[in-house]
């Protein structure tokens, strides 16, 4: 059985799942739009969670969270499910099916056999979308990817109870309850003062203020940690702000998109406006990506080149504090 | 970023896998999508990754070798694992996985137990207990 169900690539996985079911419901929302509304753009710096033993950097909201928020603020119904038992999470999978309702499925990437082998790592917070079963296999809308796959009921399950941290657990999600329309406007107004909110905060690891934390400690590495955990912290820096998912320069170009689409809504100048400045800052991010990258590839011990980045870094947490100050105040 | 712009670095992304969507700026100054090949800074980055998880395996094949882990260890690494990510496969406190690392305690441990470690690394028994350095 094969339920007709647009497969559309998005640049990540979550707002691109969401995207895709409701477009099927008959409600056209962009990834910029899903992303946007749910305040997904964010700095963290987790000293204390460690991922391939670096500190966690990360540039999103937490996996889920961005969904759960869009649904609240237009007023949708999301139904999540968790098995423990796999048999189950199969048996109520293939029901959905049955009933010509695709289903938002949580699952660990490293078992994923579509991905590129150089990909694959424990990273349980992957987000895909089951549109249909024939015969063995499952028919997967992956919004990574350009094109829709298969899997066969065994991978499915392995990817479905993937173990480590954020085990998926088979968790399984669909909207289930919508309004008469869809609230975007207030919804739009909540996503943005939400991120302001967040990007301005007064903590030394999050927002603009993390941004300049890490300023810091870049400055420091080479000395404190020596050149090679040096060189693999920015590594992990740079793979978090541009591998699968962020639409390139940590998720500030969708953010730029969505306050484009944001300004025609609200009818706001202003909007547009910002969305110009918001890619510039992504340009500036691209820029560091790639003055980071030349360190570890020349595997250069000078002080200097950390400081350079370090600078760059700096740069952009006051230009992400201004334009946060600014957005504040533009709704 | 200009939709121009959008790099075409060809990284690890070959023809069955498709592309990935960048967002950029068109012409017209409105956000578009266009897809990307790849992009040398990233595959830089995940480059030094990739090397550093080859130079944990061939430190842990050396280990086995001269008899201070036992091959637990080693298939840990080769599957791109950590003692947190192995021990909540297993269903074991980090504790005993840790122990389980010891050549002393790895030689009596039980097929059931090995059997499960196998299943989790998928490989055979017979790999696990007898350690083949070129594999």
């Amino acid at each position: 059985m094969k339920i007709d169900f647009e497969h559309k690539q998005s640049a990540h996985c979550e707002n691109g799942v969401a995207s895709n079911l409701m477009r099927f419901n008959g409600y056209e929302v962009s990834e910029p739009m899903v992303f946007g509304i749910g305040s997904g753009l964010l700095f963290c710096y987790i000293p204390f969670i460690k991922l391939d033993s670096a500190p966690l950097i990360t540039y999103r909201a937490m996996a889920g969270f961005i969904f759960k928020r869009f649904a609240k603020r237009v007023g949708i119904t999301i139904k999540r499910e968790k098995f423990k038992d796999p048999k189950k999470a199969q048996e109520r999978l293939d029901e959905n099916l049955k009933n010509n309702n695709p289903v938002g499925l949580q699952v660990g990437v490293y078992h994923l056999v579509y991905f590129p082998d150089e990909y694959r790592f424990h990273f349980n917070a992957h987000n895909l979308v089951v549109y249909g079963k024939d015969g063995d296999n499952y028919l997967i809308s992956d919004p990574t990817m350009e094109k829709v796959t298969t899997l066969t009921s065994k991978e499915l399950e392995k990817v479905r109870y993937a173990k480590g941290a954020f085990a998926p657990n088979g968790h399984m999600y669909y909207p289930i309850a919508f309004p008469e329309k869809l609230n975007l406007e207030s919804a739009v107004k909540k996503g943005i003062k939400h991120t302001c909110r967040e990007m301005l905060a007064p903590v030394p690891i999050v927002g603009n203020k993390g941004i300049k934390t890490v300023a810091k400690l870049i400055r420091k590495w080479p000395i404190k940690k020596g050149t090679k955990r040096a060189n693999h912290y920015l590594g992990q820096i740079v793979r978090m702000q541009e591998e699968i998912g962020t639409g390139g320069g940590g998720f500030r170009y969708i953010y730029a998109a969505f306050l484009q689409e944001a300004s025609e809504l609200l009818k706001n100048d202003t909007l547009s406006a910002l969305s110009k400045e918001m890619t510039e800052i992504g340009d500036l991010w691209r820029d560091f990506a790639l003055e980071a990258s030349r360190i570890y590839r020349n595997r250069s011990a000078q002080t200097d080149a950390y400081n350079k980045v370090a600078d760059q870094l700096e740069h952009i947490g006051n230009r992400e504090r201004d334009f946060f100050k600014k957005l504040k105040t533009a709704i | 970023m200009k939709k121009s712009e959008v790099p075409q670095d060809d990284g690890f992304l070959k023809e069955e896998h498709g592309r990935e969507l960048n967002y950029a700026v068109g012409e017209d100054g409105k956000y578009t999508t266009a897809l990307s090949s790849g992009w040398d800074a990233k595959t830089i980055a995940l480059n030094n990754a990739l090397e550093r998880i080859e130079e944990r395996i061939a430190d842990a094949k050396q280990r086995v070798l001269d008899n201070k882990t036992s091959p637990i260890e080693y298939f840990m690494e080769f599957c791109r694992m950590d003692v947190p990510v192995l021990s909540s496969y297993m269903g074991l406190w980090q504790w005993r996985v840790k122990r389980h690392f010891k050549p002393s305690v790895f030689r009596k441990l039980s097929e059931k137990t090995l059997k499960k470690y196998a299943d989790v690394f998928e490989i055979d028994v017979a790999q696990l207990k007898n350690f083949d350095p070129n594999s």
